[in-house]
């Protein structure tokens, strides 16, 4: 099983309602990491505005951040790897790169959605 | 006062700003330690004046207070604990992520929702942890957490994440990530609020119209979320012995009597104290001791002289706004400081010099706009309910957004739309259609984002940055609404305040906020000033006097211009007495 991990731009709330206009595509994607959680599949994510650490700590994400702003955002890495950047992925995406046939039974969420380490 | 019988372990004392709930929560907790039991006092109070009324300095540790036995004190800054949670998320990555992605994370973490939720941190302990309050029978508490933070808390499928897990510091809360405390510390504090056995509310109000419906909001959002014990206590009432002094005292306790009639229905089953307003200020441990106690009418003290204040009067501060010939008029400031009536009396007066204006309002009791429709060649008025338009955007965004999402994903997504920043977002939204005209006329509007949702709206994304870029590399005209409020050609933000001590400091906040948006408020105007009329009652004299060091202190700290605007018998209605409003205090004639 591999781990997925989203590196999401700053915002104050996950389904970022509270900017301008809410993006359905965040909306849906918040959804979708529910579901992926639901199924088992390892899936964090780390918000800027709150986890900042966890995007200076990692090296592809920092340079990203480099090189591109906060546009590069959102990252998606799969087992440390650069697998998406600049869009948010669909819901196929993360069962293909989590590598798992669903279970059909919802398992508990492993981990909640900070990486477990002292972010908060 | 009935707040005070078979009080409970803990008090919070609400209210908007200005109502006084600081003093009362200050004479409450002076009350209970007189009757033997050890109590701590917390404030909140930006304006902390507790030290100051007890002649010690507190700050953020709990100090004991020599001068009244068995009571203890601690002040809490929301703005400085907001400050010191960016401060330890934002420092470990400053000069290691780039410049420009810092800026984006320090402007998500300035709303108020975070300063809300850093104080709500700060006190939570205060709740929970028996250790640190096993010394007091009482802690009063002179602010309390609104709905929207306490829903945040309580938010079942936030926290159902962290519960199976079992560890303290995951989140997906939003705001509330970054915290240091544990969950099971908000689930705790929560519980300890809602439960009457531990828990009194007081909302606090005044005898207005605006503060009413106020008071009226928080009590049903916090009863709706289980905080079922309040009390109501109504502040500052003009004394009926004072009626007969002069006109303008006989009208105000006239229009109290009338606004405590019209109360909304949900306050009425509340247990209601009534304070008076005193004849003396509010400073010093002996006048605390005096508010909760109920005085005998008291002979006529010798009246203060008429204070002399020569201000400028709205009617100049048009005079320079009508000189652009067109634009955009935003009034700002907190509710009950009398933005509508004051954008009904500037859209007034540029009318009645020949200008085209577009007077649109978002007061929910807009009756004075409907008395100006059609009043006046050249002036239309257009309204806003800001209740509506957030509900029919909070809808929209459930319908098209939400409509994929499972039962767990939508609880979610309807507390985020409950945000404050929603409310500021919609009604914007819904004004943004008129701001268009201020290029052929002038547009009057009585409401205006703060910052922080400019700065947010602003950051729709690098996106909308890249097109004005490459539009002005192009040389192509090209304006977005942030560089139309951000130029003061275009645009005046006109702060308004009472001569009080919050009200002043709350502008001082707004104003702030706006500058890091980039917008300069142009001008400053203090509102229903006692001391630029004429009074014989002593204790309006009083009041007069007092309002000139809040005066002067905008005068010299705060304001680029200024006007002053008096308190007028009757209540501003109608294309006169709005005239009467910006007329130079010189010519006024005598009440």
């Amino acid at each position: 099983m591999k781990t997925i991990q989203v590196f999401d731009p700053a915002m104050c709330c996950s389904s970022g309602v509270c900017g301008a206009d809410v993006d359905p595509l965040l909306v849906g994607f918040s959804a979708d990491v529910d579901w992926a959680k639901q199924n088992g599949i390892a899936i964090e994510r780390f918000n800027l505005a709150q986890q900042p650490m966890a995007f200076a700590e990692n090296a592809i994400v920092k340079g990203l951040l480099e090189r591109s702003g906060e546009s590069a955002l959102p990252v998606i890495l799969v087992d440390g790897e650069l697998a998406l950047a600049g869009r948010y992925p669909s819901r196929d995406d993360l069962a293909r790169w989590a590598g798992a046939t669903l279970p059909s039974k919802p398992k508990s969420a492993a981990g909640g959605c900070c990486s477990g380490g002292s972010c908060c | 006062m009935k707040f005070l019988e078979e009080a409970p372990r803990f008090l919070f004392f609400t209210g908007k700003g200005g109502v006084g709930k600081t003093s009362i929560a200050c004479a409450a907790a002076i009350q209970l330690a007189a009757s033997g039991q050890r109590v701590l006092l917390v404030s909140t109070d930006p304006a902390s004046n507790v030290g100051q009324v007890f002649g010690v300095v507190i700050g953020h540790q709990v100090t004991a207070i020599a001068a009244v036995p068995r009571l203890s004190a601690l002040e809490i800054d929301p703005q400085a604990a907001a400050q010191a949670y960016r401060d330890r998320l934002i420092s470990p990555v400053r000069g290691v992520l780039p410049d420009a992605v810092v800026k984006g994370i320090e402007e998500q973490l300035s709303g108020a929702c975070t300063t809300e939720i850093a104080a709500f941190d700060e006190f939570t302990a205060l709740l929970t942890d028996a250790a640190l309050t096993q010394d007091y029978e009482h802690v009063v508490f002179d602010t309390a957490p609104t709905g929207h933070t306490i829903r945040l808390l309580q938010l079942p499928g936030a926290w159902s994440g962290f519960l199976q897990a079992g560890k303290g510091d995951a989140s997906c809360l939003g705001p509330l990530a970054g915290l240091e405390k544990h969950r099971s510390q908000y689930s705790a504090a929560v519980a300890a609020l809602a439960d009457p056995a531990r828990t009194r509310l007081v909302l606090v109000t005044r005898a207005q119209q605006a503060s009413l419906r106020e008071a009226a909001r928080t009590h049903s959002e916090l009863e709706a979320i289980g905080l079922s014990q309040q009390y109501l206590v109504m502040n500052g009432l003009f004394p009926q012995s004072e009626a007969g002094t002069d006109p303008l005292a006989a009208a105000i306790c006239q229009r109290e009597q009338a606004a405590v009639a019209a109360m909304p229905a949900a306050l009425l089953a509340l247990p209601l104290d009534a304070i008076e307003l005193k004849p003396f200020n509010l400073v010093g441990l002996e006048a605390l001791r005096q508010l909760l106690v109920a005085t005998p009418p008291q002979p006529t003290e010798a009246p203060a002289d008429q204070p002399r204040i020569a201000a400028p009067s709205l009617s100049l501060l048009v005079d320079d706004i009508a000189a652009e010939g067109h634009g955009l008029v935003m009034l700002m400031g907190k509710g009950g400081v009398g933005k509508t009536t004051l954008a009904a009396a500037v859209a007034v007066e540029l009318a009645q010099r020949g200008l085209r204006v577009h007077l649109t309002t978002s007061d929910p009791a807009a009756h004075l706009m409907e008395t100006l429709h059609g009043s006046m060649p050249g002036l239309t008025v257009s309204r806003i309910d800001p209740h509506e338009v957030t509900e029919t955007y909070r809808a929209q965004v459930l319908l098209s957004k939400g409509a994929a999402l499972d039962a767990a994903g939508r609880a979610l997504l309807e507390e985020d739309l409950r945000s404050p920043c929603t409310e500021e977002i919609a009604v914007f939204q819904a004004f943004s259609r008129v701001i268009r005209e201020a290029g052929k006329q002038f547009v009057v509007m009585d409401t205006a984002p703060t910052g922080h949702t400019l700065l947010l709206l602003d950051a729709t994304g690098a996106y909308h940055r890249d097109v004005v870029r490459q539009l002005v590399d192009k040389g192509a005209h090209f304006t977005t609404p942030m560089m139309q409020l951000q130029d003061p050609q275009q645009t005046k933000v006109l702060l308004v305040t009472l001569a009080e001590t919050t009200p002043v400091l709350e502008a001082a906040n707004l104003q702030a906020d706006l500058r890091r948006a980039g917008i300069e408020p142009w001008a400053w105007i203090i509102n229903n000033s006692v001391a630029a009329t004429q009074v014989s009652s002593p204790l309006l004299r009083r009041r007069a006097h007092n309002e000139l060091r809040e005066i002067e202190s905008v005068v010299t700290q705060h304001a680029r211009r200024y006007a002053v605007v008096p308190l007028l018998q009757d209540e501003p209605v109608g294309v006169e007495r709005l005239l009467q409003l910006s007329q130079p205090l010189a010519c006024k004639k005598d009440i």
